[in-house]
């Protein structure tokens, strides 16, 4: 065995060679941190070191769920993950079934090239915007009063539409680019389908209903499974940009709440327990959304 | 009699179709004009008289007025000069230094009869699935004295896991016979990657290393924590300043024209000149998207493919 591996070594050196920046790389970046997960479970002062700092066992975690933002940041991060879901899968699916029944290869493609636009404008820029036409005196606020007569107001400062604006800008930046897998579900259905419906009599409808939809069925449903397994895993960057203390309420999500605690207010050891709680729940997560998905769909991740 | 049913039956059908072509196309077109106008209203405002945009507040549809003193001064502004600079920079080292990775580990991942392939995959796809997350990493950084340092953008981004799966996928799609020849001819490992394998890998090699750019492009939380000079900001760094935080030191950027200078005291003035940061900051990608869509899409697909 032992020979058989050095004999390989030999053959073999200088693609293991060209393996070794990248595992230099990952030692350092990826497997050290995950190493000083243990401060997690110590009081880490960076004085004493991760070694030198003493142990307090799981009084972390306990001061998290003793606190009031344990149930705040989970309730939100939850809701903005279950709303993102219900209004952000379906259109997708719905925009990639409107742009497959149009007839007009060029109007097809000019609508689908639009579409991807707002994919391409950068995180801070879309917040820049947003910012701008939700300020007090900005357009979303004068069309309302002018169209409604509601009282002009900040509405990023109204904790009662953020989640509504994280999740709808979400949905305007991605509906198009997401679309795209979708499309190509569409167009590698097999054309014979349709002709064969056609002659049986099925009308346009008809043939959506029993051709398309079974045709892309498969792709929804990995991709509805993939997203559920994700449900705690929220992108954190738009609400970074976006919140303030007012919108805290409803917008504070676990990883935002990471980055204060832990980069802002220098408490290192509480906020790495709450990430590692995190990371945890979204692996277990994965797992059994990956074996349901195996034994029900036969797909899976791994 | 019979006859005429079927006529009109085919002719009902027809025009239920009709409609709901009609219905389509009018439902897209009205979503194209969603997802244009908020630009359109930032472009369209950027270049208007600024005391006409505050009066009127709402939907503008044209230039309202004319001046392009907005963007006379974001293009003085030195703090968007450096920012563009410095992302030029990172773009370019952050992803001539990934893809490089990408490719040497991806062929080293390829070799079929290698007996450390499989514990390799293992050793990187652990950490796509498991991490130290940020606080930890946030330390490491600080430690090894990486703050502050531009390297520490690049660096810990050298491997991106996903990315040499992929590269490793389509390497090991390329027939064997091609470089069992060139091992015959006395060819090394190294020859056989940038000879034979290298070539062959153009398509997959663009998809990779746009997705890359473009996480580099957007790049913005990292040098927030990491850097603590403003003139090492990279420009979504900078543009968070001006949009975000209202940083008008960042918006002015050391304007030396005097009548710039009196403009800017005038608040819907200073909007117009943050219109004009989006517009001077946006437009070059999408001007350049449409031309690179089918890598985008491509490489999207590849990556869907894989999961």
């Amino acid at each position: 065995m032992l020979h058989r591996l050095r004999l390989d070594m030999r053959r073999n050196r200088i693609a293991y060679l060209f393996a070794v920046p990248a595992v230099v790389l990952l030692i350092i970046f990826s497997y050290i941190p995950m190493y000083d997960i243990v401060i997690a479970f110590k009081d880490y002062k960076p004085t004493l070191g991760v070694f030198g700092s003493p142990w307090v066992g799981l009084q972390h975690f306990r001061d998290f769920f003793g606190s009031i933002f344990a149930g705040q940041t989970i309730r939100n991060t939850l809701l903005i993950s279950a709303y993102s879901f219900v209004f952000g899968f379906p259109l997708p699916i719905l925009l990639a079934l409107m742009l497959n029944e149009v007839r007009f290869p060029k109007y097809k493609r000019v609508v689908q090239t639009v579409s991807y636009m707002p994919y391409f404008i950068s995180t801070v820029v879309v917040c820049g915007i947003l910012k701008e036409f939700l300020a007090y005196n900005g357009l979303v606020s004068t069309l309302v009063n002018n169209l409604f007569g509601a009282a002009k107001q900040n509405y990023l400062s109204n904790a009662r539409y953020f989640r509504t604006i994280i999740i709808a800008s979400d949905i305007w930046q991605s509906v198009g680019w997401n679309s795209i897998i979708y499309l190509a579900a569409l167009s590698s259905i097999d054309l014979e389908l349709y002709d064969s419906a056609k002659i049986d009599g099925a009308g346009r409808f008809r043939q959506i209903v029993h051709v398309t939809l079974p045709g892309i069925l498969p792709t929804v449903i990995v991709l509805m499974i993939l997203t559920v397994g994700s449900i705690l895993a929220v992108e954190t960057d738009k609400i970074l940009l976006l919140y303030t203390p007012l919108t805290y309420e409803t917008g504070d999500v676990i990883g935002t709440f990471i980055y204060r605690r832990g980069i802002k207010n220098a408490q290192h050891s509480y906020s790495t327990a709450i990430g590692l709680m995190n990371t945890l729940v979204n692996l277990l997560l994965l797992f059994l959304v990956n074996m349901f998905s195996k034994k029900t769909t036969g797909e899976s991740l791994w | 009699m019979v006859k005429a049913i079927g006529i009109k039956k085919k002719r009902r059908a027809s025009r239920g179709e009709r409609a709901l072509d009609i219905t389509i196309c009018a439902i897209l077109f009205v979503l194209s004009l969603i997802f244009l106008y908020p630009l359109w209203q930032v472009i369209v405002a950027s270049v208007s008289d600024p005391n006409v945009v505050m009066k009127k507040a709402g939907m503008i549809l044209f230039p309202e007025g004319w001046q392009v003193d907005s963007y006379k001064i974001v293009f003085d502004n030195r703090n968007i000069k450096s920012g563009f600079a410095n992302t030029v920079l990172y773009m370019l080292a952050g992803t001539g230094f990934q893809y490089l990775i990408t490719l040497i580990s991806g062929f080293s991942m390829s070799k079929k009869n290698a007996m450390l392939n499989k514990p390799l995959l293992f050793f990187m796809m652990f950490t796509m699935y498991f991490g130290g997350g940020l606080i930890p990493t946030y330390l490491l950084l600080n430690k090894i004295g990486l703050m502050n340092n531009w390297l520490v953008l690049i660096l810990p981004h050298g491997v991106n896991v996903w990315n040499i799966i992929i590269m490793r996928t389509h390497m090991q799609s390329i027939p064997d016979s091609l470089s069992e020849a060139a091992y015959i001819d006395g060819a090394n490992d190294a020859s056989i990657l940038f000879k034979i394998i290298f070539p062959l890998s153009g398509a997959v090699s663009a998809v990779l290393i746009l997705f890359t750019a473009v996480s580099y492009w957007n790049m913005w939380f990292e040098p927030m924590i990491y850097l603590t000079e403003r003139n090492k900001y990279p420009l979504q760094s900078i543009l968070r300043e001006i949009l975000i935080n209202n940083d008008s030191n960042m918006l002015t950027g050391g304007l030396r024209n005097t009548q710039h200078i009196r403009q800017m005291k005038n608040q819907s003035f200073q909007t117009l000149v943050k219109y004009a940061n989006i517009v001077v900051s946006t437009v070059p990608i999408l001007v350049v998207y449409p031309f690179l869509q089918k890598y985008f899409i491509k490489g999207m697909l590849v990556g869907s493919l894989k999961g």
